[in-house]
């Protein structure tokens, strides 16, 4: 794990989010790999607690039984979702 | 935090109107406007402002319209198409919605449907494969990629696992966009989120300051002792 990787995935989150802002460098440092993952490469269980699905939802089900679903599959305590359409 | 949505929905009209009309009067609903959340809410019903940012007509094929519309997160699109009925004087409601875009999230970024993440689980279950899971979810950084960023070091990371906010030491580099006010990501040399903040200040003084609160640290997401501690705690000697 090398910041390198850490810093590309940075400028991959910035393409992802279509932002273009600047970076203004203060300092400079290396990350140490002992601590941490590339969020990339987190253990399989770390990586889908900390993760999120853009899904496109059938029209049936509510958002919250969908929730729940996904819960029961991925043996989650917690999950949530970015919002109802009306009813 | 997702505070752009962008839906297509498709209106029905209760009586024929002009087609110019219509479009001059879907043109005064872009910008600010007016509404009061619907009975069927979880929201306080009172009087509040909202952005549509745009609203394109795709197709008209009376009594249908359909439209893409972009708006602030917390704009009730039934409410929209009720309204544009009225202004119109013939009465109109939404028949059909469709939500194309949350923050970073649109059609184009990773859809995936709940049979595809049935198969994922499949194949890591039976066959021990990882990688379509790893496909069909992705990293919470994912999620905050369309906000403004500040890197931290290492040394910085734990003190705000506990809550605490960040101060200019803890800075390497960060987004020369940042205004006093603006909702901040943090993040790790490794990408990972540590925090959302508040900006305390602005990314020119950021740059130029070398001591005091950058951010006010809001919801912590980094789970404590993934990094260590880099204070010494009561009672620990020199």
């Amino acid at each position: 794990m090398s910041t390198e990787e850490g810093l590309k995935f940075i400028e991959e989150l910035d393409r992802f989010g279509e932002i273009n802002y600047r970076w203004v460098v203060k300092d400079e440092e290396e990350t140490d790999p002992k601590y941490g993952y590339l969020p990339t490469k987190r253990p399989l269980n770390y990586y889908i607690k900390y993760g999120i699905i853009n899904l496109d939802k059938p029209p049936g089900p509510t958002s919250h039984e969908v929730v729940a679903w996904i819960k029961k599959m991925l043996n989650l305590r917690k999950a949530g979702h970015g919002g109802t359409l009306e009813p | 935090m997702f505070g752009f949505k962008e839906y297509v929905c498709v209106m029905q009209l209760h009586k024929s109107v002009d087609e110019r009309r219509l479009l001059e009067v879907i043109k005064e609903f872009i910008g600010k406007i007016y509404q009061k959340p619907p009975v069927r809410s979880s929201v306080k019903r009172a009087l509040r402002i909202r952005t549509i940012y745009y609203i394109d007509v795709l197709e008209v094929n009376h009594p249908y319209v359909l439209m893409r519309i972009g708006c602030e997160h917390g704009t009730y699109m039934r409410k929209l198409c009720y309204d544009i009925g009225l202004v119109l004087g013939v009465g109109a409601h939404m028949r059909e919605l469709r939500r194309t875009r949350t923050g970073p999230f649109n059609e184009d970024k990773n859809l995936v449907t709940l049979h595809q993440l049935s198969e994922a689980l499949y194949a890591y279950r039976e066959l021990g494969d990882e990688s379509m899971l790893r496909k069909v979810i992705m990293p919470i950084e994912y999620a905050i990629s369309h906000l403004k960023k500040v890197v931290i070091r290492d040394t910085a990371v734990e003190a705000i696992a506990h809550g605490a906010n960040l101060m200019m030491p803890g800075i390497l580099r960060f987004h020369d966009s940042i205004r006093k006010g603006d909702l901040v990501a943090i993040l790790t040399l490794k990408g990972e989120l540590v925090a959302l903040g508040k900006a305390l200040v602005s990314s020119k003084e950021m740059a130029e300051l070398s001591k005091g609160m950058a951010i006010k640290t809001d919801r912590v997401v980094i789970p404590k002792g993934l990094y260590p501690r880099a204070w010494k705690r009561k009672g620990e000697g020199k």
